[in-house]
């Protein structure tokens, strides 16, 4: 008999609808006089989506991810991307699937690729840096193009001056959207966007921070498929909704209920990187002997804003209602855009050090009870495979068994089911000394 | 009781057959292409070598990248578990296993009971196994036994790329063409692999003894370069490219499949009723 009840999320269909509705959103916007904008998943898309009219976005990673999730079209991408451009394998798989996509002019949802109207793109690491240029470069060379620096430094470190330096660039954005596109920002639309972009931030934190019950409520596959949705638009009224209205108060009640991601939880297990897409089956694998992935830094950070308080515990960064601000005008509001996603991004403190990810990824796995770390050793994004031996040194002295098995995030070619398969098959039953529960 | 472990890797298969804990035969051969074919041919030997029939044997414990193919095996066991158990049936003073065979090299970090602590494996690469040792001595026109002995001569040590099987023998033809010594070349490859598997090694700390088995650990040129590398003695047992398959007979000898083991029941604090 299962030591748990389980159940399917009741807000799941939802989650699928929005993502569906999005690529369907963007695929037809000039069908209806809308416009289409390229850019980074990690944060701002408050800004464009504040322009007059109709605007629809297309976030490089998550797309990049969805034809990852198809072993055969990745293939199809990365070798058109590379045969054509000529670029290393090393490269971002998702970058690398993106440009393939255009050069095929195949739109992964269906269709021929749809160029964008304009570019608004912040460097967040080197690959996003170049990664629109070279988009751009494929489709003719002539879309607008704009981009921002957000390398500002650790949270810890983030005051006015780093602030007034992400801010002072986000202005001059606004000058380029209003001239590239002939509209204007409408600074209502922008407040209630920053609005929407602090509540699905936080209430994705604080849905994570529920996953510290035993029995998990959540498992990290279904949590790959909850996060995306602000990878795509964080700062979307249904998107806040989602989250706040639907997914949190469902997560709450089933940690009430005591109701498990995994029925037969026996192990609780970190995560670090992007997953191999095409390969999730791995997580069900690992069900099998009662493992349920429960946290990782990129799950809980990617879109979630979090701090550290007083006490030295990773915790939900507050919304602006917990904080007690109202948004006065258009600066107030970019300003609190770039604080929260200084301060509230965890995911960018790595590229600070191993130092910062070490202490992140250890409170993690205390708060979130953890017995064990699998950390994806990911071949596709040096961004989020930065320190992640360091990491396994750190969790290790913590007490904790790890394992790490190579891979790509969208690359099938370096990922071996099989082989991973045996690893994990020795690490449980050697290490952790675990039998199958479920078969 | 009479127990088999056989050990079925990319390369070859091992066979040892046992009886209370002492060795009655052993037997190894080639992989080829049909792995059960070859894992039940070999049996047979073996059995024939021990003076046994089929129901003599209590247990067979299979493991091996190919374990799973034997279709007669009672149970199977992941490859660096039958190396740990292996190993310490040899050398109770081991707690590093590097185990470098045709086409994985890994490194166990083990408990004094043999339990697998933390592993590193040379994932989806030539440059750190056997099969690179194979395709340099093809470049060097050298059988490997000879490449080991010529290596032992070399008094000097020339850098060599272990990043890419590939580039390396196109490193090995340009070094025969600059009209370097054999047994220069000879020592440059095996101090590359041994760069490579030292670096493995080091993922999971190295603690002494550190003990060093499979094919590749027949290479006396080889493992006085991972001795250099590593900066330490290394330990290789009698025949260790058949440790593996002794300890799966070990595991089979031990009843491994039928123990119980108990699920981990974890008491830790729950979450505050109604903390967000």
């Amino acid at each position: 008999m299962a030591k748990y009840k389980i159940k399917g999320l009741d807000c799941w269909n939802r989650a699928k609808e929005l993502r569906a509705r999005y690529y369907k959103d963007y695929q037809e916007a000039h069908q209806r006089g809308a416009l289409r904008w390229e850019g980074g998943a990690w944060s701002f898309d408050a800004i464009p989506q504040a322009l007059e009219g109709e605007v629809h976005g297309l976030t490089e990673e998550p797309y990049g991810a969805s034809i990852g999730a198809d072993p055969a079209l990745q293939v199809r991408y990365q070798e058109a991307a590379e045969g054509k451009w000529g670029c290393a394998r090393d490269l971002c798989a998702y970058l690398r699937n993106y440009w393939g996509s255009i050069v095929l002019n195949e739109f992964a949802f269906g269709g021929e690729w749809p160029k964008a109207d304009f570019i608004f793109q912040n460097h967040i690491c080197c690959t996003h840096a170049k990664w629109l240029q070279v988009a751009d470069e494929i489709e003719g060379g002539d879309i607008p193009y704009f981009c921002f620096d957000v390398g500002a430094g650790a949270y810890d470190k983030i005051g006015e001056r780093q602030i007034n330096y992400v801010v002072e660039q986000l202005q001059d954005g606004i000058d380029f959207l209003e001239k590239a596109t002939k509209r204007k920002i409408v600074d209502e639309k922008l407040i209630q966007n920053v609005q929407n972009t602090y509540d699905s931030c936080c209430y994705w934190a604080k849905t994570c921070e529920l996953n510290q019950a035993i029995p998990a409520p959540l498992d990290e596959k279904t949590m790959f498929s909850l996060y995306v949705l602000g990878t795509l638009e964080k700062s979307h009224k249904d998107i806040a909704d989602f989250y706040k209205n639907r997914l949190y108060p469902e997560v709450k009640d089933r940690v009430a209920n005591k109701i498990a991601a995994v029925a037969d939880e026996q192990c609780r297990v970190l995560g670090d990187s992007q997953p191999p897409w095409g390969f999730l089956s791995i997580f069900r694998y690992l069900e099998k002997y009662g493992i349920v992935s429960v946290a990782s830094l990129y799950t809980f950070s990617l879109i979630g804003w979090w701090k550290i308080d007083k006490a030295g515990k990773l915790v939900p960064y507050p919304t602006l209602e917990e904080q007690g601000i109202t948004i006065k005008d258009r600066d107030h509001a970019l300003r609190l855009l770039a604080e929260g996603e200084l301060k509230g991004k965890l995911m960018w403190a790595p590229f600070y050090g191993a130092k910062y990810k070490n202490d992140i990824v250890a409170k993690i796995a205390k708060q979130w009870k953890c017995d064990a770390s699998i950390i994806h050793l990911n071949r596709g994004c040096e961004g989020t495979a930065q320190h992640q031996m360091e990491m396994k040194i750190a969790v290790q002295k913590l007490g904790l068994p790890v394992m790490t098995f190579e891979g790509n995030m969208a690359d099938e070619r370096e990922f071996d089911e099989g082989r991973t398969k045996r690893f994990i098959d020795l690490f449980v039953t050697e290490t952790l000394g675990l039998k199958k529960v479920a078969e | 009781m009479i127990s088999a472990g056989i050990d079925v890797g990319g390369k070859n298969v091992h066979i040892v057959i046992t009886k209370n804990g002492t060795i009655l035969a052993k037997m190894g051969g080639p992989t080829g292409i049909n792995k059960a074919e070859a894992a039940e041919k070999l049996y047979a030997e073996a059995l024939k070598k021990a003076g046994l029939k089929r129901e003599d044997v209590t247990r067979v414990v299979a493991t091996g990248s190919s374990g799973p193919r034997v279709a007669f095996a009672n149970g199977v066991i992941p490859d660096a578990a039958a190396d740990a158990r292996g190993v310490i049936k040899l050398i109770p003073s081991a707690r590093t296993i590097i185990d470098v065979g045709g086409e994985e090299g890994r490194a166990i970090k083990i408990s004094p009971e043999g339990k697998v602590l933390d592993f590193a494996i040379n994932e989806r690469c030539a440059a750190g196994t056997g099969t690179f040792v194979d395709t340099m001595s093809r470049a060097l026109e050298v059988p490997v036994e000879e490449m080991a002995k010529l290596s032992l001569k070399s008094t000097q040590s020339i850098p060599m790329n272990a990043q890419c099987a590939v580039f390396g023998e196109s490193e090995v033809v340009s070094l025969i063409h600059q009209k370097t010594s054999k047994q220069d070349i000879a020592r440059a490859v095996h101090d590359a692999i041994a760069g490579r598997i030292g670096s493995v090694a080091r993922i999971v700390g190295l603690e002494k003894d550190v003990v060093m088995i499979g094919g590749v650990a027949k290479n006396p040129g080889f493992v006085e370069s991972l001795k250099r590398d590593l900066g330490m003695e290394v330990k290789v047992p009698d025949d260790p490219d058949f440790v593996g398959a002794l300890g799966a007979a070990t595991a089979a000898a031990a009843g491994v499949l039928e123990e119980k083991v108990q699920a981990k029941v974890v008491e830790k604090e729950t979450i505050e009723e109604g903390k967000a």
